[in-house]
């Protein structure tokens, strides 16, 4: 058995409209601190949860947030020496980075590599300033390309941006040209997510207030089918339902959780799954590191998966990826139903797995919700 | 006072029919009847100060919030005339006051030798009032014109009196002016009821004949049944017998109301009061039959009995399919009390197994609906409400039709729908805009007369599928609520017919099928593509909606399939989230109804086939179960 780490960062020096992550600005965590009095024992908690994981060897670790390049590279650093030194790392041991592009340097990156990173993934989310302008994001798109080119002369084997599509105001044409920058890029590995406006963001309530209107299905799912054209036309292969990569360069701790694979997330409102369990975080960082500094689990709930609750959750998971699903583990009322969504040119059978087509990965979780549940 | 306590009155079985005077009052819902004979029971002193309340006749809670009453009743009130000193006893029988019970207000009128005709001198006489006048003229019934409320500031007692006395051709200053607010008038007026109106007549020798006015269930007693005992006598312990049926029952209990029920050694001529049988079911004692003895039987009914006939039909169908049985038994207790409303099991594909409900109105329909909800917790959603339809096929066969999915799909010769004949009574200025609407609704002229300088009443033959539409609301809305409407059965009428089906994916949906006038026909299909096609979602592949006659297409919208359905990320390995998720709208997709291969939310059904009320009813239910 293997066991993947997810590492929480829950700081951001500022929330983006859009966002309803886990994760606090220094001011909302205390008046007036700054990141550095707000994080400084963070790592030492993390080190203390991770004494309560299994001691299994470690195929892929993933530094989330949050804004993981707001630490220190020694800091995260510290993390991955730690996991190393308890539970080994496989030889070819995927760790990768979510940056910010706007505060890499090429000291920080050549750090972050001597800390063990191999893999980096920047947020990049558009190329059209009128985009970002909406996301409320702060970066320039031109430190993307800058971001990028830096990296790879630092070493980095494997460059991801991530894209979000969809967001008020933005155009198919709009769409185009960021997808297009992205891929003119010295990358290997594209993310494009569609934008969910979650209850309780800033995003949400401009939309309610008329500001911006929602985005619309029919709009998102051309932009869905445009990424996937370009990505494959530049040798990006689709593998999972929002992921293009070049070959080999697929990112295997997403994979880990489609593949239902066992892994412990790390920090406040992580979630981990071990062997059918799964179980979650308390969600403030505060709340978590005084759980944890008194040696008290800082799980807030977990639940036990039935038999039932695992088949559906590997077809729930399996469907999105590029393998599909084996045809010999689903039963005949479900292949029944996929039947209609062959008609309909939503799936297609390839050998003994029933894989989406690009239309039919737009409605997976329709397809999901109808074989299972 | 001139009361008399009820010790000293003259007794039930023992009083002279010229000491009696039988009464109703035709009002108009809050013109004031209530309040009024509230008053009459407080000076009479059959209810001591202490006891009384607000509308005490008003049995049903329904009734008291309504202010409307349902059931009418009868109330023995004792009386020293103040003009002569002698002591009568006056039979004060309520009315329902509202266009769907005009059979029974006509027995409730038959039974009467009076009427104190009531209106509000502040808005003036409404159309039903003056129905229920016409139907009290026909019966030869003596009428004695009552303006009420005459303490309001904006009492305008000439000018009403002057359209009363037109009306009925008397003087204006004739009516009596009351306030049943402050209790003005009152006597006076308990007064002229014995002065004008005259005492009944009747052989008290001859075989038993007493008119069945009201028959009401009660659950500790059975059948409570009123009378007004024309010929002759009845007493208790004595075997009577239904005319119409020929059922023999035993008189258990013969009494009066005063105002509550007090058993009596009988029933003589001309006097009202009530008798228990022991049965169980209204429809054995029913309204305008007559009552004769078992030993001593009447050859000859009185006049104008009629069984009740349902003019409307709706579907009512428990909001939780689970309901369905307590829903049965609702009704079967229901009918019990109400000898009018008839129903047979339904079953729809979109809404489940219901009741397919016949009542004699709108009003009727919501009365039953609302004490179904009330009294027995139910939730409930009705389909929209249709006449019954008379198809004639091309062979001569007929076919009754009411629910328009039995609507036949063969050669039909003619339809033949109900027609009504209504009055609307309104302010001159709305002339114009009530004959467009009733133009609109297929209506043709009868006639228009002016009550009052500006006051008009205008005459209007209608479909009552028409008015069972939105004609009423139509005509508030257009004359700020000024007009009122009443409207009574007048035959049937050959109607430009057709059936509107709705297709989905080139399916007919039984529930979504009308029946429409040709003219109409494509503005119903426009309408129902088009509410449909924003209530289903979208599918996995395109639905066509479309509207028909028969097999011609007469519109067409379509549902694109959908395109995007699908969460893209899982935030930091929150499977749980995920598939909860999933579950949830799972659950909210067991509410989707098949129709074919095309899932069709309740709510669509709902909303294209309901009231307002039922929308809100659904969304709050959605809301509380989420």
């Amino acid at each position: 058995m293997t066991l993947s780490f997810y590492v929480h960062i829950p700081y951001c020096i500022k929330r983006c409209g859009y966002c309803d992550f886990n994760t606090y600005t220094p001011a909302e965590l205390q008046d007036g601190a700054t990141l550095e009095i707000v994080s400084n024992d963070y790592i030492d908690a993390v080190l203390e949860e991770l004494n309560a994981a299994p001691i299994e060897e470690v195929p892929t670790i993933f530094f989330g947030g949050g804004t993981p390049s707001l630490l220190p590279a020694t800091d995260l650093g510290r993390v991955i020496s730690a996991i190393r030194k308890r539970n080994g790392l496989t030889k070819d041991c995927e760790i990768t980075l979510e940056a910010n592009p706007d505060s890499v340097t090429g000291e920080k990156l050549a750090s972050y590599l001597e800390n063990g990173f191999n893999r980096i993934s920047f947020g990049m989310q558009s190329a059209k300033p009128h985009v970002l302008a909406t996301l409320d994001r702060t970066h320039n798109p031109e430190n993307v390309a800058r971001a990028v080119d830096l990296a790879r002369a630092a070493g980095f084997q494997s460059i991801s941006v991530d894209l979000i599509y969809g967001t008020p105001s933005e155009s198919l044409d709009d769409w185009r040209e960021s997808v297009e920058a992205a891929l003119s890029l010295d990358i290997d590995h594209i993310s494009a997510y569609a934008l969910i406006v979650e209850t309780g963001t800033k995003l949400a309530a401009q939309i309610k207030r008329g500001e911006f209107e929602m985005p619309d299905d029919d709009l998102m799912a051309d932009m869905y089918l445009l990424v996937d054209q370009l990505c494959e036309a530049k040798g990006f292969s689709w593998y999972e339902l929002s992921n293009w990569s070049k070959s080999g360069h697929e990112c295997r701790h997403n994979i880990a959780y489609w593949e239902n694979k066992n892994w412990w997330g790390l920090g406040p409102g992580a979630h981990s799954h071990i062997e059918g369990k799964r179980f979650w975080n308390v969600k403030h960082p505060s709340a978590y590191k005084e759980k944890v500094f008194s040696k008290v689990s800082p799980i807030q709930e977990s639940e036990i998966l039935s038999p039932e609750q695992m088949a559906r959750e590997s077809i729930m998971l399996g469907i999105r990826m590029r393998e599909g699903l084996q045809i010999s583990l689903l039963e005949p009322h479900q292949l029944e139903i996929l039947g209609t969504y062959r008609e309909n040119g939503y799936i297609q059978l390839h050998e003994d797995r029933v894989l989406l087509t690009p239309v039919g990965r737009l409605i997976a979780d329709r397809i999901v919700r109808e074989i299972t549940f | 006072m001139p009361a008399i306590s009820l010790a000293k009155a003259p007794q039930p079985a023992a009083t002279n029919p010229a000491q009696i005077r039988n009464f109703c009052i035709i009002a108009h819902i809050d013109h004031g009847k209530s309040t009024l004979a509230d008053r009459m029971l407080g000076i009479t002193e059959v209810v001591e100060a202490r006891n009384m309340r607000a509308q005490y006749l008003d049995r049903m809670d329904i009734e008291r919030e309504r202010g409307i009453t349902i059931k009418s009743q009868a109330v023995r009130l004792p009386w020293r005339s103040g003009i002569d000193g002698q002591e009568y006893i006056l039979n004060m029988i309520d009315t329902p006051g509202h266009v769907d019970f005009t059979y029974e207000v006509s027995r409730s009128l038959a039974a009467c030798e009076g009427a104190v005709l009531l209106v509000d001198c502040a808005q003036g006489i409404e159309a039903q009032t003056l129905a229920n006048l016409y139907l009290a003229m026909e019966n030869n019934l003596t009428i004695i014109p009552v303006l009420n409320k005459i303490d309001l500031p904006n009492a305008q007692p000439e000018k009403f009196a002057a359209e009363l006395a037109k009306l009925i051709g008397c003087q204006p200053e004739d009516c009596l002016r009351v306030s049943g607010k402050t209790g003005d008038g009152v006597a006076e007026l308990l007064d002229q009821i014995i002065a004008q109106i005259p005492a009944p007549t009747g052989d008290a020798n001859a075989p038993a004949r007493a008119l069945i006015f009201d028959s009401v269930y009660d659950a500790y007693r059975g059948v409570v049944t009123y009378v007004r005992v024309i010929d002759g006598h009845l007493s208790p312990r004595e075997q009577i017998q239904m005319f119409s049926t020929g059922v023999r029952h035993e008189a258990l209990e013969v009494g009066v109301i005063s105002p509550e029920p007090v058993a009596s050694k009988g029933l003589g001529v001309g006097e009202v009061g009530y008798l228990i049988t022991g049965v169980k079911d209204v429809r054995q004692s029913r309204v305008g039959d007559t009552i004769t003895t078992y030993n001593n039987p009447t050859k000859t009914a009185l006049a104008g009995y009629k069984d009740p006939k349902p003019m409307v039909f709706s579907g009512l169908f428990p909001l939780d399919g689970a309901d369905f049985p307590v829903l049965r038994e609702a009704l079967d207790k229901l009918q019990l009390n109400d000898a009018a409303l008839v129903y047979e099991p339904e079953s729809s594909a979109a809404l489940g197994f219901g009741f397919r409900c016949g009542f004699l109105g709108l009003l009727h329909m919501e009365i039953v609906r609302e004490r179904l909800e009330r009294e027995h917790k139910l939730n409930l959603i009705s389909t929209a409400p249709n006449v019954v339809y008379n198809v004639v096929m091309d062979d001569g066969k007929q076919i009754r039709v009411t629910n328009p999915s039995e609507f036949p799909d063969g050669k039909v010769a003619t339809v033949f729908e109900p027609i009504v004949k209504s009055t609307i009574l309104a302010p001159s200025e709305f002339i114009g805009t009530i004959m467009e609407l009733c133009q609109e609704r297929r209506g043709i002229m009868l006639g228009m007369d002016y009550i009052s300088e500006d006051r008009v009443e205008i005459r209007y033959d209608l479909p009552l599928a028409e008015i069972v539409f939105d004609f009423f609301d139509q005509l508030k809305s257009r004359t700020k609520g000024y007009a009122s409407l009443d409207y009574e059965e007048k035959g049937e009428a050959e109607g430009n017919l057709v059936k509107v089906d709705i297709l989905l994916q080139a399916e007919a949906v039984d529930a979504f099928s009308a029946i429409v006038h040709r003219d109409k026909a494509y503005a119903y299909g426009v309408m129902m593509t088009g509410k449909l096609r924003e209530l289903i979602p979208r599918q996995q592949f395109e639905v066509p909606i479309q509207a028909a006659i028969g097999s011609r297409i007469i519109a067409r919208e379509s549902i694109r399939a959908i395109r995007k359905d699908v969460l893209a990320k899982c935030y930091g390995g929150d499977i749980s989230r995920k598939r909860k998720l999933l579950e949830k709208q799972k659950e909210g997709k067991k509410r989707m109804k098949m129709v074919g291969r095309v899932e069709v939310p309740q709510e669509a059904f709902v909303a294209a086939l309901a009231t307002d009320a039922d929308i809100e009813k659904v969304k709050a239910a959605r809301k509380a179960g989420q």
